[in-house]
C-alpha cells in the first residue's frame, strides 16, 4: 500500500528548502527563448543551402502512369528533383513492424507508382528559395489513373479496393486478447449492457512549428548529419539506416529546441530520408520546412477508432464483472509507427477499473487517408475513452450515479501495486480520493441547485468525470505481442555528467524535449547530488547523436523522461559524486565516509574549512594528473550512465506480462451548460486533479496538466480531420481545424496529490500525456446534460455544438444505439 | 514583328528599421515580411505556424500597429519601423513582460512566445491595465498549443502591475 497526500500550496524556488527536487525552479530553456534566441529548425541555415517542396498527390488513390520532371528542373535557380523511381532504387523499403502480410508493405519515401492518401509525397524539388521551390513543383507534371478510395474502415473489407497490392488484404494487424473468464462473468451478471457502436475521430495535436529538417552531407566521410525537430531519434536512425543501406555511424541527429511535439514528431523518417538523398544528390544542404497544410494532410494523425459490438456484464448495483468488444482501429494509408497501437492500449486494458475479464478482438485496417502515428495519450487515450464511455452508459441504463458507479469499481489504493488481467503493474495511485477532490472543486454538493438554476435560465447543465491512466516507460517488449519476430525489448535511456577542468558540471541527455524542460529539472536532480547550485549545472540544449549519449531508445516520447531521464541523470551524477569523493579522499587524506559534497566542493564533514573546491578536482583529473594513486585510475570525472528499467518479456501465449512501469492519474471533472435552441455549450466550470508519485518540479507537472486539457478540450469540440467520400481533406488549415484560443478556455482548478512510483529511482512518474481526459469528461458531461432531455447516448468522441443540437433534435438516429439484457 | 515584352521587374529595394537598426535590402515583390525578417535579415526570434495568418507567432510591431507579418508583403514595409522580440529586453535584462512568462511558466516550447509576447506588449501600450477578458481577446489572435493559455494570461496580467 502506498501513500497518498495533497501536497501543500507550491513552494516558490527562493524559499530555503533542502533539496531542490520539489520545487518550481524557474525553467533554465525559457531566459533564452522570451528572447527570440531559441534555435528551432527553421532557424538553421547554411551557405548556399537549397530549400525543398513537396509535390503531394490531389487523389486518394490512383496509379501514377507517368512523371515529367524537365520543365521543373529547367527553371532557373532550381537545383534538382528526386521521384520515387529514383528513392526505389537508392534505398530499400522501410523495415515494418507487422507480421505478415502487412509486413510485405513496400513502404518508400516518396510514393512509388501509387498513391494512397490525398497529400501523400510523390516528387521532391530542390530551389534556391522556398518560392521558386514552390513554383517549380508547379511545373511536374503527373498523370494519374483513379482508382476508388476507401474512407469508412468499417468498409476497408471484403470487396473493397485494396491499397497495398502486396499485403493483399487492408487488415494490417489482427488478434483477439482474452483474459479471465468471460463465460462466467456474463453468467453471474445481472445485466448485459449492449452498445452497438462508439466511434474515436481523428485528430492530432498540431504542434505549432511544423516538421522540418537541415541535412548535409559529407562525401568524404559519407556521413550525413540531420539537424532536425524529430523527437525520436532512435527510432528513426532504425528506420533510416537499413532503407539508405548506412551504418549508423553515418547519420547524425542534432536537435535543439522544438515548437511542440506530442507525439507528432516521431516519424518524419521518410521526409527525412529524401533529405538525405538530395543533400547528396545535390551536393548542398538542403532545408525542409513543413507547410501546416502538409502537416494537416500527412502527419501523424491519432487512430481512428470504432467500437463495435459491445457487451458489458455488470451486476444490478453497477459492479462490473467484464466486457467484449470488437476494436477496428483506422490506420491511414501506412504504417509508420504502426501496428503498435494495436498492442499499447492493453496497457491500460481494464482502464482504473476492477474488471477481471476482457475480451478485445482488435483489427486494423488502412485506409486512404493520413497514415496514422502517435499523438499525446496514443492509443491508450481511444481505450480509455472507451472504457469511460462504457461507464456513463452502464450508468444511464441502470439509473444508477456515474460516481458512485467509477467509486465502486476503481481499482483500490489499498490493492496497490495492482495487477491487471493481462499481467500489467499499476504502481500506486488513490483514484477515489482524486474523484472527491475534482468533485470538491467543482462544488459537487451543490450540483442540483446548479441544475436547476441553470434550468432555470433556460440552459441544460450537465457534469461529466474523465478518469484516464497515463501509462509510462515503455517495456518494448510489447512488440512482440504485435510480431514475435521482433527483437525489441525493455527501455533505456543515457545522461552523462562531468565535471571540467574549471569546475564546470556539464550534463548530456539523450531525451529530446520539445517544451517540457528538462534543463531545469534536470538540474535540480544534479545540484542535490553534487552539492551545488542550480545555476551551477550546465544542461545541454538538445540532443545530438555525436555526444555518446544517447541509446536505442533515446528520445522524448511516451510519458517516461521523469523515470527514464532522471533516471539516467541521477544514476550519473551518483557515479559522478562517488569518484569526486575518491578524489577528495586521496587529497585531503580522509575516509570517504567523513567526507560530504556541499557548495560546489568536496570536504570533511566535521570541518568543513577543509575542502577541495569542485574547479580543483576537474583541474587535477583533466589537466594535472601526474603521480595520482593508481586506485584512482578508473576516476575520470566524467560518467555515463544507461538507465534500464528491470522489465521482462511477456507471456506471448496469453498476451500476459507488465507493458510500463508507471501510471500516472488524472481526473478530469467538467460543468457545462448547454443552450438547448442551438446545441451550444459553455464550460463554466472545470477541475484537474494529477498525481503522478514524485514531482521534481511541479509547476513543469502543472504546466503538462494544463496543456493535455486544452488539447484534449480541443479535440472534444472542435478538432477533427474529417475527410470527404473521394478522401479530401476537409480541416487542412488552421481555419477549418479550430484549434482552442483564449478566449475560448473555461475557468480551470487544478489540484495534486503524489503517490510515489515504488518502482522507480525518484519515486517520480512519467506524466505528460493526460490520456485525453478533457474528451472523456465532455462526453459524459454532453450525455448528463441531455439527461432527461431526449436522454441521448453519447457515442462519438468528438461533439460539436452541431453534433450535440442533433444529439437533442434526434436521440435516437444521432445518438449510440443502446440496450439491456437481462441475464 | 513582335515587340519583346518590357523586363519588369519583380524585385525593388526597401529600407526597413528593426529594433532601431535599419536596413536596406532588395527584396522579391512576392516575398512576405516574415520571410523578410527571418531569411534575408537573420532575425529568427519571430516564427511561422500557420501559412495563413491565424496563429500569430509572426506577430511585430510595424509603425506601433501589431501586424502578423505573414500577411503583409516585405515592400509594404518600406520606410517602416519594426519592432520584433528581440528588441524587449535590455540587453541582457529581460523586460516585465518576459520576466512575468518565465515566473508564471507562461511557455513551454516558446514557439509561439515571441508572437505572444509581442501581442500583449501592444495590448499594454494601448490598456496598461487590462481585465481577464480583454487580455484574453487581446492575445484571441495568438495560438499556443503547449499551455492552454491560463499561465499566460496570469503573466500579461503580472507584467500590468496587477
Amino acid at each position: 500500500m502506498t501513500s497518498t497526500t495533497i501536497t501543500p500550496e507550491r513552494v516558490e524556488s527562493d524559499a530555503p528548502e533542502a533539496t531542490q527536487k520539489g520545487q518550481s525552479v524557474p525553467r533554465k530553456e525559457d531566459r533564452r527563448l522570451v528572447q527570440g534566441e531559441g534555435v528551432f529548425i527553421d532557424d538553421v541555415k547554411r551557405h548556399g543551402m537549397g530549400y525543398i517542396h513537396f509535390v503531394r498527390s490531389p487523389y486518394a488513390h490512383a496509379h501514377i502512369t507517368s512523371i515529367d520532371v524537365s520543365k521543373a528542373e529547367a527553371l532557373p535557380g532550381v537545383y534538382g528533383t528526386l521521384t520515387g523511381e529514383e528513392v526505389a532504387s537508392l534505398t530499400e523499403p522501410f523495415f515494418q513492424l507487422a507480421k505478415a502480410p502487412a509486413s510485405n508493405l513496400q513502404d518508400y519515401a516518396l510514393a512509388v507508382g501509387k498513391v494512397r492518401y490525398v497529400g501523400e509525397s510523390i516528387v521532391a524539388v530542390v530551389a534556391e528559395t522556398r518560392e521558386l521551390a514552390r513554383d517549380a513543383s508547379e511545373l511536374v507534371e503527373i498523370e494519374y489513373d483513379p482508382i476508388a478510395p476507401i474512407v469508412d474502415a468499417r468498409m476497408a473489407q471484403g470487396d473493397a479496393p485494396v491499397l497495398h497490392d502486396e499485403a493483399g488484404t487492408n487488415v494490417m494487424w489482427e488478434g483477439s486478447f482474452e483474459w479471465g473468464d468471460l463465460d462466467a462473468a456474463f453468467a453471474e451478471a445481472d445485466k448485459v449492457i449492449k452498445i452497438d457502436e462508439l466511434h474515436f475521430h481523428r485528430f492530432n495535436s498540431t504542434p505549432l512549428e511544423t516538421d522540418g529538417a537541415l541535412a548535409e552531407y559529407n562525401r568524404g566521410t559519407g556521413q550525413w548529419t540531420v539537424h532536425c525537430n524529430n523527437q525520436f531519434p532512435g527510432f528513426a536512425a532504425i528506420m533510416m539506416g537499413p532503407a539508405l543501406r548506412c551504418g549508423l555511424d553515418k547519420l547524425r541527429f542534432v536537435t535543439q529546441d522544438i515548437g511542440g511535439g506530442f507525439g507528432n514528431k516521431i516519424t518524419t523518417h521518410p521526409q527525412l530520408v529524401v533529405c538525405c538523398l538530395l543533400a547528396r544528390k545535390l551536393r548542398r544542404p538542403v532545408q525542409w520546412t513543413e507547410w501546416r497544410t502538409d502537416f494537416h494532410m500527412s502527419m501523424s494523425h491519432a487512430n481512428e477508432r470504432w467500437f463495435l459490438d459491445t457487451e458489458v456484464a455488470v451486476k444490478n448495483d453497477g459492479t462490473l464483472l467484464g466486457f467484449r468488444t470488437k476494436a477496428l482501429d483506422d490506420t491511414g494509408a501506412w504504417l509508420r509507427y504502426e501496428p503498435l497501437g494495436c498492442i499499447i492500449w492493453s496497457q491500460v486494458a481494464p482502464g482504473m477499473y476492477r474488471w477481471r475479464n476482457i475480451r478485445v478482438d482488435f483489427t486494423q485496417v488502412a485506409t486512404n487517408k493520413a497514415p496514422c502515428s502517435p499523438n499525446r495519450g496514443y492509443s491508450r487515450m481511444q481505450h480509455l475513452w472507451f472504457t469511460e464511455r462504457v461507464i456513463d452508459i452502464v450508468a444511464h441504463e441502470l439509473d444508477l450515479d456515474p460516481v458512485e458507479v467509477r467509486k465502486l469499481n476503481y481499482v483500490r489504493s489499498d490493492e496497490m501495486p495492482y495487477e491487471t488481467p493481462n499481467g500489467c503493474v499499476y504502481d500506486s495511485g488513490d483514484y477515489a480520493r482524486m474523484l472527491d477532490i475534482g468533485l470538491e472543486l467543482v462544488d459537487y454538493a451543490n450540483i442540483d441547485a446548479r441544475r436547476a438554476d441553470a434550468k432555470a435560465r433556460g440552459k441544460l447543465l450537465g457534469l461529466g468525470i474523465g478518469s484516464t491512466l497515463d501509462s509510462g516507460t515503455n517495456n518494448f517488449a510489447q512488440s512482440q505481442l504485435i510480431n514475435s519476430d521482433l527483437q525489441f525489448s525493455g527501455n533505456n535511456e543515457v545522461a552523462t555528467v562531468k565535471l571540467d577542468i574549471f569546475g564546470e558540471i556539464v550534463v548530456t541527455l539523450g531525451t529530446v524535449p520539445q517544451g517540457q524542460g528538462h534543463e531545469t529539472p534536470t538540474s535540480q536532480v544534479v545540484s542535490d547530488i553534487l552539492g551545488c547550485s542550480v545555476d551551477d549545472v550546465q544542461v545541454r540544449a538538445g540532443h545530438d547523436s555525436y555526444w555518446n549519449s544517447h541509446a536505442g531508445f533515446s528520445g522524448t516520447y511516451a510519458s517516461q523522461f521523469a523515470v527514464t531521464g532522471l533516471g539516467a541523470v541521477k544514476g550519473a551524477a551518483d557515479m559522478l559524486a562517488s569518484q569526486i569523493k575518491r578524489l577528495g579522499s586521496a587529497v585531503l587524506g580522509a575516509p570517504i565516509e567523513a567526507l560530504e559534497l556541499a557548495e560546489g566542493s568536496v570536504r570533511i564533514k566535521d570541518n568543513p574549512e577543509v575542502a577541495l573546491p569542485f574547479m580543483a578536482c576537474g583541474a587535477i583529473i583533466n589537466a594535472n594528473n601526474a603521480g595520482l594513486p593508481d586506485d584512482l585510475e578508473d576516476v575520470t570525472l566524467n560518467c555515463r550512465y544507461v538507465y534500464k528499467p528491470s522489465f521482462q518479456v511477456p507471456d506471448l501465449e496469453r498476451n500476459f506480462g507488465n507493458l510500463t512501469l508507471t501510471y500516472a492519474t488524472q481526473i478530469h471533472v467538467a460543468v457545462i451548460e448547454v443552450d438547448p435552441e442551438t446545441g451550444y455549450y459553455d464550460i463554466v466550470d472545470y477541475a484537474a486533479v494529477d498525481d503522478c508519485g514524485k514531482r521534481i518540479n511541479p509547476r513543469i507537472v502543472e504546466g503538462q496538466v494544463m496543456g493535455a486539457t486544452a488539447l484534449a478540450l480541443g479535440a472534444a469540440t472542435w478538432e477533427i480531420y474529417a475527410y470527404d467520400e473521394d478522401g479530401n481533406l476537409l480541416t487542412p488549415n488552421f481555419y477549418d481545424y479550430h484549434v482552442p484560443h483564449a478566449l475560448d478556455m473555461p475557468p480551470l482548478k487544478t489540484a495534486d496529490i503524489e503517490s510515489p512510483s515504488p518502482f522507480t529511482p525518484l519515486g517520480t512518474k512519467g506524466m505528460g500525456e493526460g490520456g485525453g481526459a478533457g474528451i472523456h469528461a465532455i462526453c459524459a458531461a454532453v450525455q448528463d446534460a441531455l439527461r432527461g432531455n431526449g436522454d441521448a447516448i453519447v457515442s462519438d468522441s468528438h461533439n460539436p455544438y452541431h453534433k450535440v443540437w442533433e444529439l437533442l433534435e434526434h436521440p435516437a438516429e444521432a445518438g449510440g444505439h443502446v440496450s439491456v439484457v437481462n441475464a | 514583328m513582335e515587340a519583346s515584352a518590357p523586363a519588369v521587374s519583380t524585385s525593388r529595394s526597401i529600407t526597413v528599421t528593426i529594433n532601431g537598426t535599419t536596413y536596406e535590402r532588395e527584396v522579391e515583390a512576392r516575398k512576405l515580411l516574415i520571410h523578410f525578417i527571418r531569411d534575408d535579415l537573420d532575425l529568427t526570434g519571430s516564427h511561422i505556424g500557420c501559412d495563413t495568418g491565424n496563429c500569430g507567432a509572426c506577430s511585430v510591431i510595424v509603425d506601433g500597429t501589431l501586424v502578423k507579418s505573414c500577411m503583409m508583403l516585405a515592400v509594404q514595409a518600406d520606410g517602416a519601423s519594426i519592432e520584433t522580440v528581440e528588441g524587449l529586453a535590455d540587453g541582457e535584462e529581460l523586460n516585465k513582460l518576459q520576466t512575468a512568462f518565465r515566473s508564471n511558466h507562461a511557455l513551454q516550447c516558446g514557439y509561439c512566445t515571441p508572437g505572444m509576447l509581442m501581442s500583449a506588449t501592444a495590448l499594454l501600450r494601448s490598456n496598461p491595465q487590462p481585465s481577464e477578458g480583454e487580455i484574453k481577446k487581446a492575445l484571441q489572435g495568438n495560438i499556443c498549443r503547449c499551455t492552454g493559455y491560463w499561465n499566460i494570461f496570469k503573466a500579461v496580467k503580472e507584467a500590468s502591475g496587477q
